[in-house]
């Protein structure tokens, strides 16, 4: 990929205009569907694209005549100076990674002049700590579950011979997807004019910020807007020492330096589920260790049962419910890796595991430090940053900080790669004049375990919990993979979907989903809820047949909405 | 997800040789005993496809009182969990079954007494073990693989059930969590207890084979198997004690398996068969199981490939006589392996044994004795043998003589390896292992050189048995 571009940029000296050459690249970006906010994964796809759509039009179209490739021209024109004179930048984002990405080429659409600063690489944690290589280790382990899965492979009529794997092959490919997306998004930053300025970034005072490693050579900056995304780190509780061999975090086990015979996973959440796949389709055996009585904290109580019957009890795991990891000793001297487990109420001792290694997955914390938010009196609480529902950050007196934004893992509102996309282009829009809000109930989660899991909106507890205060009644309804006739064909019968709902006006209030590509079934309803449609609308949508799809449309039309509102008839065309 | 349970299925079909354990087709989930106010409460049926539940757990504890429509236990079907309520008021007397077990539909789980006062009864009715608790279906069912329910329970002990409450109760002593034990704790994998449970292995007092001395997975299934043998043995010897404890002077008609057992055991008088026998020195094969064992290579796999190998060189073993007036040549080695099971046997083939590597054979062999244990295995799983082994050398048991199967030439007894004093041809004495294996062959089809010549091939690969890994 990194040759197409390269490419499209070195073809201006075929002709003369090259600023105009560069609108049309920067033209077909912006035409091109805004995908790079779900992790840059489907980059590729459409680059491919811009490059075919900007060799034809620097062939075919003279843009000096094209009414709409001057604009864009204007656009990044004025990227090349701030619109009002008085900044260096219209727009600076602390942190290039999927948040500030997002945001960054949100402003460059809007004509803003637009920096990104960025101490390390760029990408950030989920491109290259998190949610890309973790998925090329899991597109592995979803395989070799598959081969090593006798039953499965003969009730296809397939013969496989015994499955292996080469641990560093495996190891190279999730390496390999993370500096191809990484190189993805710089590209298609460095291509829009988007000034990348390596170092840390410091806010000085209000709209001023510094860059670079620290100490005098640091460069000084002004901005009309800033937009903090400096994301997470691995959270480590006290007590535990990390010393990247045989006591881990997410990143270092995505490096998959060694495959243990028995790994402890210290958190049940999104990262240590998904872990746990990856580790038991490699042959280890597991041990999870959960603070809170159930396993899968946070998914809907249903939805994590069943995935516990799916995803837990037939595989080689076990697990400590209700306790504390409260002290563990990494692996030295021939010794295994020792955890003491306290009580998480009582705090009594409950007893010490061995293991060969633990992974930390107890969450992320905010990265927040060095940021120089006391120079702007903000004061961040358990590191986070105080943000409004429009992301514009409250200084300690409660007070809104004018001209300041923070964006993603860092405000913690949804530690999620592609809510911290949609949070920085809503900060886009307000500062372009556009007032937004985020709808964060219509932003899908996904767990990529082996069926995936994905959810959007409320659980079921929540929305009755929301539907006991504001006096409506909850209607729920239920579909089985087992009925889908691709799932059957695929051999994935296992999986439910659940619709929580009202019944009285056909509002959607959350949908989840276990089975076979749930994580991309679940737009279908995650676009519903931002778009505001309802049941009885969805319930005339087509889908084709047979797909995946169908469970979702099946779940619509076994929903029973008593709506008496009118339901807009679609005009045929 | 508390479902309440008014109605269950009676599973029409079963995919395995079953027992018949439904005993009462009008109410499968509680079912009204005789036995005084002393209530069996058996695992329901939660869905038509449910073969067996697991008790996720107790809600309710031993002398707890219950009223109609409480929650008792939550069961883990094949679907769902889901609570299980009481149809009666009364006293949880005694919980036959532990949390995390599992155990086939109909199978007791708890007793429910209706006074506290019978409580004590009760206890007594479960620990002893005895008495007519409930009844197996005495009608012969048609085929061996259907279930029957009979609406008429007779008040016939069974022999079957007190086995079973037997087993609960073993189990309940071995499920103990060593792990978060103080004191002398055990490390064991994650899969090891897994296994254990599944097994009823007792994790206390095994010695770990893995990291730091941790059990893993390999010693349970080590365990398991040494203790399904020495089980084997003991409960061939209980079942007399056992028997003298029930009521003596009764007549217990035959399970479904038993009858079939029967029936095959009287065809077989009508053939003709005939006994050689040889001794086999087997020190190369035992180094040889010492170095793959760690593999998960097990002696019923290699002693069938070794038998398979053989085959291949004298198909006339390999052949049966299905008329009385042809051989019929068989296309391919399946070597069928008899399995004492809980109330009967059975015989998994190994189909091919021939041309599958040692290390698949071993595999298809564990998931083979998995699926009997669970009373899974389709019927091309038991009924393709054209050569049977029958393997008593677990039990000490030096030599045999079995009975040839219907429809198959040949059937070879294996005793054990036992330390024995050889002369050897250059006049000196050593001790060498040796093992005596006696084939039963139907003189029709197989005669006397040609079993001589098979067993002197079966020697030749089994005292060198480099061929067996390839």
């Amino acid at each position: 990929m990194q040759s197409a571009i390269s490419l499209s940029l070195s073809s201006p000296s075929t002709i003369a205009r090259s600023d105009c050459t560069a609108a049309a690249a920067a033209n077909s970006y912006i035409c091109t569907p805004r995908s790079l906010r779900f992790c840059g994964l489907r980059r590729e796809a459409f680059k491919s694209k811009s490059f075919n759509s900007l060799s034809v039009s620097t062939r075919l179209l003279p843009c000096s005549r094209n009414s709409s490739f001057k604009k864009v021209c204007a656009a990044l024109q004025s990227n090349g100076a701030p619109s009002k004179g008085e900044f260096d930048y219209d727009l600076v984002i602390i942190g290039a990674g999927v948040g500030g990405h997002g945001a960054a080429l949100h402003a460059v659409e809007k004509g803003l002049k637009t920096a990104i600063i960025e101490g390390d690489v760029v990408g950030g944690t989920c491109v290259n700590r998190g949610c890309v290589p973790s998925k090329a280790l899991l597109a592995v382990s979803g395989r070799m579950r598959e081969l090593q899965n006798e039953h499965h492979m003969r009730s296809f009529g397939l013969q496989v011979a015994a499955a292996g794997y080469d641990k560093q092959g495996v190891a190279d490919h999730a390496n390999n997807l993370a500096s191809k997306i990484r190189s993805n998004l710089t590209n298609s930053m460095k291509a829009l004019g988007v000034d990348i300025l390596t170092g840390t970034g410091t806010i000085l005072g209000p709209q001023k910020l510094k860059f670079g490693k620290g100490g005098s050579g640091d460069t000084i900056i002004t901005a009309k807007d800033i937009i903090i995304a400096t994301g997470s780190v691995p959270l480590v509780p006290k007590g535990i020492e990390v010393d990247g061999k045989s006591v881990i975090t997410s990143d270092h086990a995505l490096k998959l330096e060694f495959v243990p015979e028995w790994i402890a996973i210290v958190g049940s959440g999104y990262i240590g589920l998904e872990f746990s796949d990856v580790y038991t389709a490699l042959g280890s055996e597991v041990t999870f260790i959960e603070a809170l009585d159930q396993l899968m904290p946070g998914f809907d109580p249903e939805i994590g049962k069943l995935a516990q019957r799916v995803l837990i009890n037939p595989r080689k795991i076990d697990h400590h419910t209700g306790v504390f990891a409260s002290k563990i000793t990494p692996a030295k001297d021939g010794n295994p890796v020792i955890i003491e487990l306290i009580d998480a109420k009582t705090k009594e001792p409950k007893g010490t595991v061995e293991v060969d290694a633990a992974l930390i997955a107890t969450g992320r914390a905010p990265f927040t430090q060095g940021l120089g938010l006391e120079n702007i009196n903000v004061q961040t609480q358990r590191g986070f940053v105080p943000v409004d529902e429009r992301m514009r950050v409250i200084d300690s007196t409660g007070k809104l900080v004018p001209h300041l934004y923070c964006i993603g893992d860092a405000n913690g509102k949804m530690m999620l790669a592609h809510a911290a996309s949609a949070q920085g282009i809503s900060v886009v829009e307000q500062v372009s004049g556009k007032d937004h809000v985020l709808n964060h109930l219509s932003i899908p989660a996904a767990c990529f375990t082996h069926p995936e899991i994905s959810m959007v909106g409320l659980t079921e507890p929540q929305a009755r919990e929301k539907a006991e205060k504001e006096g409506f009644e909850v209607s729920i309804t239920k579909t089985s993979f087992k009925a889908n006739t691709k799932a059957l064909a695929e051999n994935e019968g296992e999986g439910i979907a659940k619709l929580i709902y009202r019944a009285d006006t056909g509002e959607i209030l959350g949908v989840h989903i276990f089975g076979l590509h749930a994580a991309d079934l679940i737009h279908e309803a995650s676009n519903a809820i931002a778009m505001g449609t309802r049941i009885q609308e969805l319930k005339f949508a087509v889908h084709a047949h047979p797909t995946l799809s169908e469970v979702l449309d099946e779940l619509f039309k076994s929903a029973k909405v008593v709506s008496s509102s009118h339901v807009a008839q679609p005009v045929a065309v | 997800m508390s479902q309440l349970l008014h109605t269950t299925f009676v599973p029409t079909t079963s995919p395995s040789l079953r027992r018949p354990l439904t005993r009462t087709a009008h109410n499968p989930t509680w079912a009204l005993q005789i036995h005084s106010k002393i209530r069996e409460i058996f695992m329901p049926a939660l869905s038509s496809t449910m073969t067996e539940g697991k008790i996720v757990s107790w809600i309710k504890s031993e002398g707890e009182k219950l009223s109609k429509g409480d929650s008792v236990v939550v069961v883990e079907s094949d679907k769902a969990d889901m609570d299980v309520e009481s149809f009666y008021d009364g006293y949880l007397a005694a919980i036959m079954v532990e949390e995390g077990h599992s155990v086939p539909i109909g199978s007791p789980i708890a007793l429910l007494a209706e006074s506290e006062d019978e409580i004590a009864a009760a206890l007594a009715q479960k620990t002893s073990s005895s008495s007519a608790i409930t009844t197996p279906n005495p009608a012969p069912a048609p085929a061996p693989d259907s279930i029957t329910s009979d609406d008429t329970p007779s008040a016939i002990t069974s022999a079957n059930v007190s086995s079973r409450s037997s087993v609960a109760n073993g189990a309940m002593g071995s499920s103990v969590h060593p792990a978060s034990e103080g004191g002398k704790r055990v490390v064991a994998s994650p899969y090891a207890k897994k296994l254990a449970k599944e097994y009823g292995v007792d994790l206390i007092g095994l010695v770990g084979s893995g990291p730091n001395g941790r059990i893993v997975a390999k010693d349970v299934e080590e365990a398991a198997a040494a203790k399904a043998s020495a089980g084997g043995a003991s409960e061939a010897a209980k079942s007399s004690t056992v028997g003298a404890a029930l009521e003596l002077g009764s007549v217990v008609p035959f399970t479904t398996m038993q009858s079939a057992v029967s029936r095959n055991m009287l065809e077989s008088l009508a053939v003709p068969t005939f006994r050689v026998g040889y001794t086999i020195t087997t020190d190369a094969l035992d180094a040889l199981y010492k170095k793959i064992k760690s593999k998960g290579v097990t002696m019923t796999a290699i002693l069938a490939k070794a038998t398979a190998l053989a085959l291949v060189k004298h198909p006339i073993v390999n052949s049966s006589c299905r008329d009385g007036k042809s051989f019929t040549y068989n296309s391919s080695i399946n070597i069928a392996v008899a399995v004492a099971i809980d109330g009967g046997l059975i015989t998994p083939v190994l189909q091919d044994a021939d041309k599958i590597d040692i290390y698949s054979l071993s595999r298809k062999w564990k998931e083979l004795v998995d699926k009997a244990r669970a009373k899974q295995l389709q019927p091309h799983e038991y009924n393709t043998g054209t050569f049977t082994l029958s393997n008593l050398g677990m039990f000490g048991v030096d030599r045999f003589d079995a009975i040839l199967p219907p429809g198959t030439g040949a059937i070879m007894a294996v005793g054990a390896s036992q330390p024995t004093l050889v002369g050897t041809k250059d006049g000196r004495i050593g001790l060498k292992n040796q093992m005596q294996v006696n084939v039963t062959a139907d003189h029709r089809v197989v005669y006397g050189a040609d079993l001589a010549a098979f067993l002197q091939t079966l020697a030749k690969i089994i005292e060198d048995p480099k061929d067996l890994t390839l």
